[in-house]
């Protein structure tokens, strides 16, 4: 085993990771925060790499601009699923079986759709500097997965100084513990849990652009996130987004060694063992209260 | 009094499913049977524990899965008889149930939910790197050439499939009228309360994963025979995973003929479908309906039945 090869597998997915710190940061809000169990993150996540996909198609835009002009758009898409969400089942205390099941519904729809409209091929984006690389060393640094962690170390970044310093942020921290609380304080419980999960949506959105960037990508891929977005998520405690990160690089840096050692196809078998062992050793997650 | 009726149209289907078997011989009638018995125990199955207890399993597919490919193994291992290929590929994916019950049904229900979703996309993983059972390529499985008492192997297999769904509804009724069921139901009402009052939460929520498990895995074992050719991806379909929980919730999962009444309306409308228009749009309408009937009817088409008739009678 030749020195280089491990520094540069650790670099890789340390890059790696940044990145699923941006497919995982919705997650830890909506689940972590909200309590909303929203197994549809990652085909949201997808939509927006078919958006990025689409736009660069058609109109040569760099996936990082379409993830930017969309934010919007999945921002108001999320609101809308929330509040459906909210009247149907979590308003009369059924978001156990039946709110799963919705969302796991919307997944199913989507991915199906996306394959109706899209076929079942990959599907890529062009940009001048996918492909490219720049060395440090020994190690080389591909841009097509420094970009992605650039996005996601300054999305991330975003949400923890927006949930720790603005009043809507902190609201959003303080929705879960003690809503009653929150309306003493003027502000309405479910107002700021549609806009925390418009939020988790938009950052879903985000890192699809980012996906994109990384790989090519096709309708099912989604499902090899579910457990990846969940690992990170619980390892990292559950809605403290400075966990989320660290647990990102971790599983980051664990699934780019096993598939540099052992093969690439074994890395979504890490995600699943990493959260099962977290599950039955410490369910609080390494940085949970 | 029931109880004995109940047994009188169990073993009345099941002398009906052999006797279809003397005066049946249209190919496509078993075809098409065949996948609905088949969708009758994986909603059964997981109506056992979802309807019962209130904890979603998206994994079916995975739990279909490991029957079918230990049957597999059994088969390129010890031309095994089918009999016990069943009870093995039943009895794996019980194991598979109690596993995974055990790592995650102490804490909440929904960590229990997100490993069945991870669980299908490692265990395809595995499989397709496992050579011994065809690993990505798939794996051609001969049937036996003939079989006694039955005049083509199809008919023997559909018959089986009547007697395993015959057991499955009839599992689900027995769960549901004991003391587990209660059980079951208080876990679902009120988890805290249940444990409070003396329920052993734990221990029935963990038999309704292993039973529930058992009778997917008996679902799966005889697929390699039917379909003479299994790859990864058709045996951990998400169609599985969709189906097997649409089908309750379209029925009805608070009683066993919830799950029946959903697996066969539904089975029998896909079978249209896919004739008719094709198989990509079929899996759209069964999402949409499924949405549709969690938002707008949660109680399924038997509740709704039920509360027309109570409205009647009223």
């Amino acid at each position: 085993m030749s020195y280089d090869l491990l520094l540069n597998a650790v670099a890789a997915g340390l890059l790696l990771g940044g990145f699923y710190a941006a497919v995982s940061l919705g997650i830890s809000v909506a689940f972590g925060l909200l309590d909303v169990v929203n197994i549809a993150h990652p085909v949201f996540v997808i939509l927006g790499a078919y958006a990025a996909y689409v736009m660069n198609a058609r109109f040569g835009w760099d996936p990082v601009l379409t993830g930017l002009v969309f934010t919007p758009v999945f921002y108001l898409l999320g609101m809308a699923v929330y509040r459906v969400y909210y009247a149907s089942f979590e308003r009369k205390g059924e978001e156990a079986l039946r709110g799963l099941v919705f969302f796991f519904g919307i997944m199913f729809i989507v991915e199906v759709l996306l394959i109706l409209v899209y076929g079942v091929d990959y599907r890529l984006v062009e940009a001048p500097y996918i492909g490219e690389s720049f060395h440090l060393g020994p190690v080389s640094i591909a841009y097509r997965l420094f970009v992605p962690f650039l996005g996601g170390v300054l999305l991330a970044g975003g949400v923890y100084l927006f949930l720790g310093n603005t009043f809507f942020g902190r609201a959003i921290q303080g929705v879960s513990q003690d809503s009653l609380a929150l309306r003493l304080m003027g502000a309405d419980p479910i107002r700021i849990k549609t806009i925390a999960f418009g939020i988790a949506i938009a950052t879903a959105s985000l890192a699809g652009s980012l996906l994109i960037i990384i790989g090519p990508v096709e309708p099912s891929i989604g499902r090899e996130y579910i457990g990846r977005v969940f690992a990170i998520a619980v390892l990292g405690g559950m809605g403290s987004i400075g966990g989320t990160f660290a647990a990102s690089l971790i599983l980051g840096v664990v699934e780019s060694l096993t598939s540099t050692f052992y093969g690439p196809s074994w890395s979504t078998a890490v995600s699943f063992g990493v959260l099962l062992l977290v599950l039955a050793l410490r369910p609080a997650g390494l940085f949970g209260r | 009094m029931r109880g004995r009726t109940l047994l009188g149209v169990a073993v009345a289907v099941v002398i009906g499913g052999y006797l279809t078997t003397r005066f049946v011989s249209h190919g496509y009638f078993y075809f098409a049977s065949y996948v609905i018995l088949q969708y009758i125990m994986l909603a059964t199955a997981w109506n056992i524990l979802g309807g019962y207890t209130g904890y979603v399993n998206f994994g079916s597919a995975a739990f279909f899965a490991v029957g079918a490919y230990t049957s597999i193994v059994l088969i390129k291992a010890f031309k095994a008889y089918f009999i016990f290929l069943a009870l093995a590929g039943g009895l794996a994916s019980a194991l598979l149930g109690l596993g995974i019950g055990y790592l995650t049904l102490r804490l909440r229900g929904v960590f229990f939910s997100i490993a069945t979703l991870a669980l299908a996309v490692v265990l395809q993983t595995a499989v397709i790197n496992w050579g011994y059972v065809g690993g990505a390529r798939g794996i051609y499985i001969l049937r036996a050439r003939s079989v006694p008492f039955f005049s083509s192997y199809t008919e023997f297999l559909f018959f089986m499939m009547v007697v395993f769904a015959v057991l499955s509804v009839a599992a689900a009724w027995w769960i549901e009228n004991s003391w587990v069921g209660r059980g079951l139901a208080a876990i679902r009402d009120n988890e805290e309360a249940a444990e409070c009052m003396g329920v052993p939460t734990l221990k029935l929520k963990l038999f309704a994963t292993t039973v529930s498990g058992f009778f997917m895995g008996l679902a799966g074992a005889p697929f390699p025979y039917y379909v003479t050719y299994v790859e990864p991806s058709s045996a951990f379909n998400l169609d599985y995973a969709v189906n097997s929980l649409a089908m309750p919730m379209i029925g009805g999962t608070t009683s066993w003929a919830g799950p029946v009444v959903g697996a066969i309306l539904l089975g029998a409308a896909q079978q249209i479908a896919t004739v008719t228009i094709s198989s990509a749009w079929n899996l759209l309408i069964v999402g949409v309906v499924l949405v549709a009937f969690v938002i707008l009817a949660p109680e399924g088409l038997v509740g709704l039945a039920l509360r027309l008739a109570r409205k009647r009678g009223a």
